[in-house]
């Protein structure tokens, strides 16, 4: 059946058009507004839709007059070394389940599963509660430690199905050549999955830049805030929005997930359907 | 004299332990593999889970060693007027985000499982809201959503379709719920396009066309092939989104704070109020821990009724 010029307006266009639009139009509002300076952001007068007379004012003062850069510098230093953790942590799980029976496999599998089911606000109360007892409050160790906790199970569960297609000979190959399992894994398996940990890195990473009760809650210091918070908490004042420098560190904050993702979309939306779709 | 000759048939008979052979054996080296890993989720997630059990029981002021209390925590939840707010607001934001999300998913799937130019660009540019922070985009809707510079509010009087000032979109209760639920669409509409879309480009075009054959119209198509095939993929992304959308946190933080007048209040954010606002863990993991119950019942119902009929 073919559909004329028409029908592919109404039935691809259209809706593809309106579906952008509504996805895109608040970034466009982020950018809009962080390049307004205060007197048309606040005036009903001029038609808000574009900028008038750009500035960079928000910008500068988002840099020099709060902590940006450092925010941003934590949030990259927790959400690199969270997505290493769990990389390896996920890759360890991952590999036995894929690769060897072994009794206890399937408790294994569960813990996993359960694990990957439970959101973050049913465990802040006590997790607050025992990162202040370690003396941990205020430390980039406190999310670094607790941001794996969401990633494992998802790494783990992605690289199981990386794992499982390798070809099984190649690994007999190398056991018969006088290679022990650890060689194995090392020489022979990882080489050929590194898509999978592409996948599961960039995943990881995206979530880790995301997250923000934990980091609500852990972080309460200037110093060690995250992007998140630090312009929830601090270009919050009272009840003053500051509305250009929010959209400019909105907008920055985005930039570098952005960009990754922008490099690796396969890669992302690999990741992001092989749970439901393979599973 | 027949010591000298036995030693050396006992070593032949009995080859010495070798730590690495014992190390290949499969369930020795996989238990190793997976014994820190599973320890590290056992200490972070599965302590704290217990423990918040355990805290759920307490009268537990922040900074004090608190006091069993039995049940007296859930008592007071059953006897709290806001906390059977909050389970009703908790249920329609899931439910309505959920459906909105299913169907303009499924919609969108289908849109963009046609051939076009730029597929995959525009499939990029819509997966963006899904990937970006949600608290730095969700603070680009407070203020498309402002009370006095709202951006919604200025088209609309521009257009003539309302009269200044505009409604309070983020003040009055209804329209408060109502952009909570716009915006986790917002945010969660994409994961369920591309993973949908994922499974639609899974299904052979040969089935199409024997329905074709035998008549089937695009309806008919849709109902008894693309629909039975795709219950799966249906369920698990259903799954994880009412999970998640019950569980929700950043966005009402951001926006509402729960209110106006706790009219947007949900488990996450009361429990937050509560325990970290309020001081009172115990309580605070009590409201938190009541999430446990209706999810896995919306869970359970979900599986009973979307379950893949056997053939």
């Amino acid at each position: 059946m073919t559909v004329g010029p028409k029908g592919r307006l109404l039935r691809l266009w259209l809706p593809l058009g309106v579906s952008l639009l509504f996805t895109l139009f608040p970034f466009y509002w982020m950018a809009v507004t962080s390049l307004k300076p205060n007197q048309e952001l606040y005036s009903r007068k001029v038609m808000p839709l574009i900028v008038h007379h750009p500035t960079l004012k928000h910008y500068i003062d988002l840099f020099t007059e709060t902590n940006f850069l450092e925010w941003t510098w934590n949030t990259f230093i927790v959400a690199v070394a969270s997505t290493a953790i769990s990389l390896v942590f996920g890759a360890m799980l991952a590999y036995p389940l894929a690769r060897i029976r072994f009794a206890g496999a399937a408790l294994v599998s569960f813990a996993i599963a359960a694990t990957y089911l439970v959101p973050q606000p049913l465990l802040f109360v006590p997790l607050a509660d025992i990162i202040n007892k370690l003396g941990l409050g205020d430390t980039l160790t406190s999310v670094i430690l607790t941001y794996p906790t969401l990633l494992i199970p998802f790494c783990a569960w992605l690289l199981m199905g990386y794992f499982r297609t390798v070809p099984s000979e190649l690994e007999d190959a190398a056991r018969i050549d006088g290679a022990s399992r650890v060689q194995t894994l090392v020489r022979i398996v990882l080489p050929l999955c590194g898509p999978g940990f592409i996948s599961a890195g960039i995943f990881a990473f995206t979530l880790a830049q995301n997250e923000f009760l934990y980091a609500l809650i852990f972080l309460t210091k200037t110093e060690v805030r995250t992007v998140p918070v630090g312009a929830i908490s601090e270009l919050v004042r009272g009840d003053v929005f500051y509305w250009g420098q929010l959209m400019a560190a909105a907008l920055l904050g985005s930039v570098p997930v952005a960009i990754i993702y922008s490099f690796f979309v396969e890669h992302y939306v690999a990741g992001l359907t092989a749970g439901s779709v393979k599973g | 004299m027949t010591a000298p000759s036995l030693a050396p048939a006992l070593t032949h008979r009995r080859p010495a332990f070798s730590l690495g052979r014992w190390l290949e054996q499969g369930s020795v080296f996989s238990w190793l593999m997976v014994a820190p890993p599973i320890l590290f989720l056992a200490a972070l997630v599965g302590y704290p889970f217990f423990y918040g059990i355990w805290l759920s029981l307490m009268n537990r002021p922040v900074a004090s060693e608190g006091t069993f209390v039995g049940l007296a925590n859930y008592i007071a939840d059953w006897h709290d007027p806001i906390f059977w707010q909050v389970v009703l607001n908790t249920f329609v934001y899931t439910a309505v985000a959920t459906v909105l999300k299913m169907v303009g998913g499924l919609g969108l799937a289908l849109v963009m499982n046609q051939d076009f130019r730029f597929k995959n660009l525009a499939r990029a540019l819509l997966l963006l809201p899904f990937i970006v922070p949600t608290v730095l985009s969700t603070i680009a809707w407070q203020w498309i959503l402002d009370p006095a510079f709202s951006i919604i509010t200025w088209t609309l009087v521009a257009t003539g379709l309302i009269h200044p000032p505009g409604p309070s979109w983020l003040g009055n209760p209804h329209l408060a719920m109502a952009s909570l639920i716009v915006v986790n669409v917002w945010r969660g509409l994409p994961f369920y396009a591309i993973t949908l879309l994922a499974g639609l480009q899974t299904i052979s075009p040969e089935l199409y066309e024997a329905a074709t054959i035998d008549g089937a119209g695009t309806f008919t198509r849709f109902r008894f092939v693309t629909l039975p095939l795709m219950k799966p993929i249906i369920f698990i992304v259903t799954m994880f989104s009412v999970i998640f959308t019950f569980a929700d946190f950043q966005l009402i933080y951001v926006l509402t704070h729960g209110g106006p007048a706790n009219a947007t209040q949900v488990f996450a954010t009361y429990a937050f109020d509560v325990a970290m606002g309020g001081g009172q863990l115990g309580q605070g993991a009590a409201i938190a821990l009541s999430m446990v119950p209706p999810l896995a019942l919306i869970i359970l119902a979900m599986a009973i009724y979307m379950r893949p009929e056997k053939t």
